[in-house]
């Protein structure tokens, strides 16, 4: 049989890693719903939640099961399927990003180098814009299944922000591919660890456009448009009880956690802990420190993502379009062409 | 058979599956997101002649891009089954037959191209489809059809931006 001439422990080392990074992201979103709870609490002056066990620790436990045991109810109207994939397909979006994002150095087991990274592909960036775009199709046909005039209306929102922000981003993208000279997240990553700088000194343009975008992305407040709870009652999950609405606003947290790190990785050196070594310890104690490095960037992005939710009210339907594409497109044409005249004079 | 040829085929019955569907789906959101089915196993195929490039950027484009257009511009019109006018009897043997006849043009012009013949398939090796040789192809010996065409793309943009204004 050569079906079964696989590399098995390469397959289950695989396995490992995605269960492993897979829950990981699953318990740290988890506790995003719950920081982001205390981080508003904060701004706002008030105790937040701090019932549940100590200092409130419980809470997103009990919400979470408080989601699980409601009941479910699917509209007689929907179209019963799509209903039930919308947010499938916006979790899964969400979870697939992180398959490319180096998570740190590799580490030594069982006399196996284990790589921290699920898929070290030669497109990586690419492939977490193919998801990025396929993340739409959750809002879409959740809104459009639930056959209501709200959710279609914020349905509709959703795909035309998802792309004229996309647009934007992808330019800003390409003054760093410019310099970079590569795709593969790994390699972008490795070449800021042993460079003298992070990728954001090189295009700190880009990475405002990159940034601003993927705020735009994750439908987080400025750009929330598409559940503008005033204008659309509560947008394309409207018509969903239960853990489907769970996953939706769960997909929100996982994504915002997958931008933070893909930021994190293109533009601030990814597991790179500044001004530190790491030769001077053990290879698999400077994978772990790496590993820590990088979650500490993502809890810093994801602070940032919080404080601009809680501190600016969100944009009008029109100047989110008009930031879009008159402001972030230019800009980012503007970067693509600066970023190339600099290669070139330095040639 | 090797994994390669089980990844064939279950692709391809995949696409055909999905295509069939497109067609027969009364409903046309439906149709679009069995269309998008399509081209996820399209860019499946991609992966197998080491066309990763290729194979991302049919999804990001194809897959991410206008098919989520095709979408919105069916939800913003509300298409919905009851109104869809019913087709003449005549009409659907013209559109069999003239479908056929372009089936039957494709696969004779596939059939007698000289250079395809006797070619094999490019499983797993072979470079174009990747960005560098890809990247290189373009911009040196295909760099005036390029050109030319993205001078079309730009003349389409600014004509939708002009008939927009009106």
């Amino acid at each position: 049989m050569t079906i079964l001439s696989f590399d098995w422990a390469f397959i289950i080392e695989k396995l490992i890693m995605i269960a492993i990074i897979v829950f990981a992201s699953l318990g740290i979103a988890l506790y995003t719903t719950f920081g982001e709870r205390k981080v508003a609490a904060i701004l706002q002056d008030r105790p937040g939640p701090s019932r549940a066990g100590p200092f409130g620790l419980l809470q997103p436990l009990a919400d979470g099961l408080k989601l699980i045991t409601k009941e479910e109810i699917i509209p007689s109207h929907a179209d019963k399927w799509l209903f039930i994939l919308g947010p499938g397909l916006a979790m899964t979006a969400s979870l697939l990003t992180c398959a490319v994002i180096p998570w740190g150095t590799a580490i030594h087991v069982f006399g196996r180098t284990v790589e921290l990274q699920i898929a070290d592909i030669n497109i990586g960036i690419l492939y977490v814009f193919a998801v990025v775009s396929m993340g739409v199709y959750g809002i879409m046909i959740g809104g459009w299944a639930s056959n209501n005039k709200f959710s279609l209306l914020s349905a509709l929102r959703a795909a035309s922000q998802a792309i004229s922000y996309e647009l934007a981003m992808g330019l800003a993208l390409i003054g760093l591919l410019m310099t970079t000279g590569s795709l593969s997240l790994k390699t972008i990553v490795e070449a800021q660890v042993a460079g003298n700088w992070w990728n954001v000194v090189y295009q700190p343009l880009g990475f405002l456009i990159f940034f601003i975008c993927a705020m735009a992305e994750c439908n987080r407040t400025p750009f929330d448009l598409p559940e503008a709870e005033n204008e659309l009652n509560f947008g394309y999950h409207q018509e969903y009880s239960s853990m489907k609405l769970g996953f939706y606003l769960f997909a929100e947290y996982i994504n915002m956690i997958m931008s933070s790190a893909i930021m994190a990785s293109m533009y601030f050196g990814g597991y790179d802990l500044p001004f530190f070594d790491e030769s001077t310890v053990a290879p698999n104690i400077a994978a772990m420190i790496g590993v820590g490095t990088l979650l500490i960037k993502i809890v810093l992005f994801i602070f940032l993502f919080m404080w601009i939710r809680w501190t600016i009210p969100r944009f009008r339907y029109d100047q989110l379009m008009s930031l879009g594409w008159k402001t972030m497109i230019p800009l980012a044409l503007f970067n693509m062409l600066l970023t190339g005249a600099i290669i070139l004079a330095k040639l | 058979m090797s994994t390669l040829e089980i990844l064939f085929y279950a692709l391809s019955a995949f696409v055909i599956i999905s295509a069939i569907m497109v067609l027969v789906s009364k409903n046309p959101i439906h149709s679009v997101l069995w269309l998008i089915l399509v081209f996820f196993a399209i860019s499946g195929h991609y992966i197998l002649l080491n066309a990763q490039f290729l194979a991302i950027v049919n999804i990001i484009v194809y897959a991410g891009a206008i098919m989520v257009l095709f979408l919105f511009v069916i939800m913003l019109m509300n298409v919905k089954q009851e109104n869809e006018f019913k087709k003449h009897l005549l009409v659907k043997f013209i559109g069999v037959l003239s479908g056929g006849s372009f089936l039957v043009l494709l696969v004779a012009l596939v059939k007698q191209t000289v250079q395809l013949q006797g070619q094999k398939v490019l499983l797993k090796e072979g470079n174009i489809g990747l960005i560098h040789p890809l990247g290189k192809a373009l911009f040196t010996d295909y760099v005036v059809p390029f050109e030319i065409s993205s001078v079309l793309f730009l003349s389409a943009m600014v004509g939708a931006v002009i008939i927009g204004k009106k």
